[in-house]
């Protein structure tokens, strides 16, 4: 998505010139979220969950299902896995994350799942029959949704996490533990501040087959199905020749140009979506990656407004360069019947409280980071959680924010 | 130009308020309410209302 919505943005911004967009998978650009939710609850396919785009045009080129493996900044290259050289004036980056695995044997067994691809949700989509008895691992929100989605389905549902509640980053303690008790009320079963030791597998005519998960506490859950729901890896091992900064991600500064270990901006190469660490002023100086929904459209759009202005050579660069980029993260997520949406950088925050409704019921969680609000979650309530967003939208004068936290 | 939002799949998040105001509303229920057709000075921000759908449930027809 922030390879397609940065060329968008580029044209938008009136670059005319050629556009080439490599992608490692064969489809082209796809909305991921629907995958753990509605799409996987019902039938997963490539034109379920397309971008429609207008990126036909005869200076676009999309060269698909080929995998990007070096890149030289000094030539301004890049190489594919069929060996053919990419020669580029400027470069971006939008390689995203991959899941990570557990690091245990049996990982790859038939049953077993990770969840980030049209692929592993077509895959994992088959194996969720009425019956199936799922485990996820992890509680995180693709944990929870894939959790909602496989109970709906008809399969029976444990969750089994290191934390000791449900999506407790980012929502905290309080509003986490309340989740749970609602997961739990529709028939999950959570097995929290556990550990894994084992997968167990059964050899098939094959090939290994998940049949259970051991516990570190020496219990066993049977099933036929496990999902990986443990986090992601930026998806940056291609960059490892370079002198780009890819310690998490790859570094950039406000306008989304890639740096080098150093600091200094790497001519030509910027970065969007969650793959970009930036700093965003809103918030405090310190660079992050944010997995947000709205964040790869808002640095593409960043991107396509800077990288328009270097191409056509204009002044324009510079003031564009100069101007903040001040993006507010915002995220959702459909789960048992609630639509939980965010504003704002939750994982900052050091306390929350209930600002509106009720615990049980529809409500909006503040996040504070000491006293200054950084982000709200609720559940319905939309007209109040929107003066709660246009607050934090207002609090931004030209310079700093008011809703930057004090260091 | 003329919108249509996908009302089956539309999940009332108002993203799209904030992009396009004049077109999107939540009304006094949380519902999301918008114009059918706009003056063609509205199709950035439209564009970027379609762009910011969580559910993708939102089309520009011409």
């Amino acid at each position: 998505m922030g390879g397609l919505r940065t060329a968008e943005a580029l044209r938008r911004n009136g670059y005319e010139g050629p556009i080439e967009i490599i992608g490692a998978e064969i489809y082209e650009p796809y909305n991921r979220p629907p995958l753990s939710k509605e799409v996987l609850a019902s039938t997963v396919s490539h034109s379920a969950v397309n971008f429609t785009h207008n990126l036909l045009d005869a200076n676009t080129q999309w060269t698909l299902g080929t995998k990007v493996v070096t890149a030289d900044p000094v030539r301004h290259t890049v190489t594919d896995e069929f060996g053919v050289e990419h020669k580029y004036a400027a470069l971006v980056i939008a390689t995203g994350l991959r899941p990570r695995r557990l690091t245990v044997d049996g990982n790859n067994a038939l049953g077993t799942h990770v969840l980030r691809t049209l692929d592993d949700a077509m895959a994992l989509r088959k194996d969720l029959v009425p019956g199936a008895e799922v485990v996820i691992v992890g509680a995180g929100f693709i944990g929870c949704e894939v959790a909602s989605t496989a109970l709906a389905l008809g399969c029976k549902v444990a969750v089994v996490a290191a934390d000791a509640y449900p999506m407790i980053r980012p929502l905290g303690e309080k509003f986490a533990a309340e989740l749970q008790r609602r997961h739990e009320a529709v028939g999950v079963t959570y097995f929290l501040n556990n550990g894994i030791s084992e997968i167990v597998t059964s050899e098939g005519e094959s090939e290994l087959r998940v049949t259970g998960l051991k516990l570190n506490n020496g219990q066993t859950l049977d099933c036929q199905v496990l999902v990986q729901a443990i986090g992601s890896y930026p998806n940056t091992e291609w960059l490892a020749e370079s002198d780009l900064d890819i310690s998490d991600g790859v570094l950039t500064d406000n306008a989304m140009l890639a740096l080098n270990t150093m600091g200094e901006v790497v001519p030509d190469v910027y970065a969007v979506g969650d793959v970009a660490r930036f700093p965003n002023p809103r918030f405090n100086a310190v660079p992050r990656r944010i997995e947000h929904w709205n964040i790869p459209i808002e640095t593409a759009k960043r991107v396509g407004q800077v990288l328009a202005a270097q191409l056509s050579h204009q002044q324009t660069f510079d003031e564009r360069v100069a101007q903040q980029f001040t993006p507010l993260p915002s995220f959702w997520s459909d789960q048992f019947g609630m639509n939980l949406l965010a504003f704002g950088d939750l994982g900052l925050a050091n306390r929350s409280q209930l600002l509106d409704g009720e615990v049980t019921g529809d409500c909006i969680w503040g996040y504070f980071k000491d006293d200054v609000l950084v982000g709200v979650c609720g559940i319905g309530m939309r007209g109040a959680l929107q003066s709660y967003r246009k607050g934090f939208l207002s609090e931004l004068p030209a310079g700093l924010t008011s809703g930057q936290i004090p260091s | 130009m003329q919108i249509n939002v996908d009302m089956d799949k539309c999940q009332h998040y108002g993203q799209c308020v904030f992009e396009a105001p004049e077109i999107f509303q939540l009304n006094s229920n949380d519902k999301l309410e918008f114009l059918a057709e706009a003056d063609e000075s509205e199709r950035a921000n439209v564009e970027s209302a379609r762009d910011v759908c969580p559910m993708q449930a939102i089309f520009i027809l011409n």
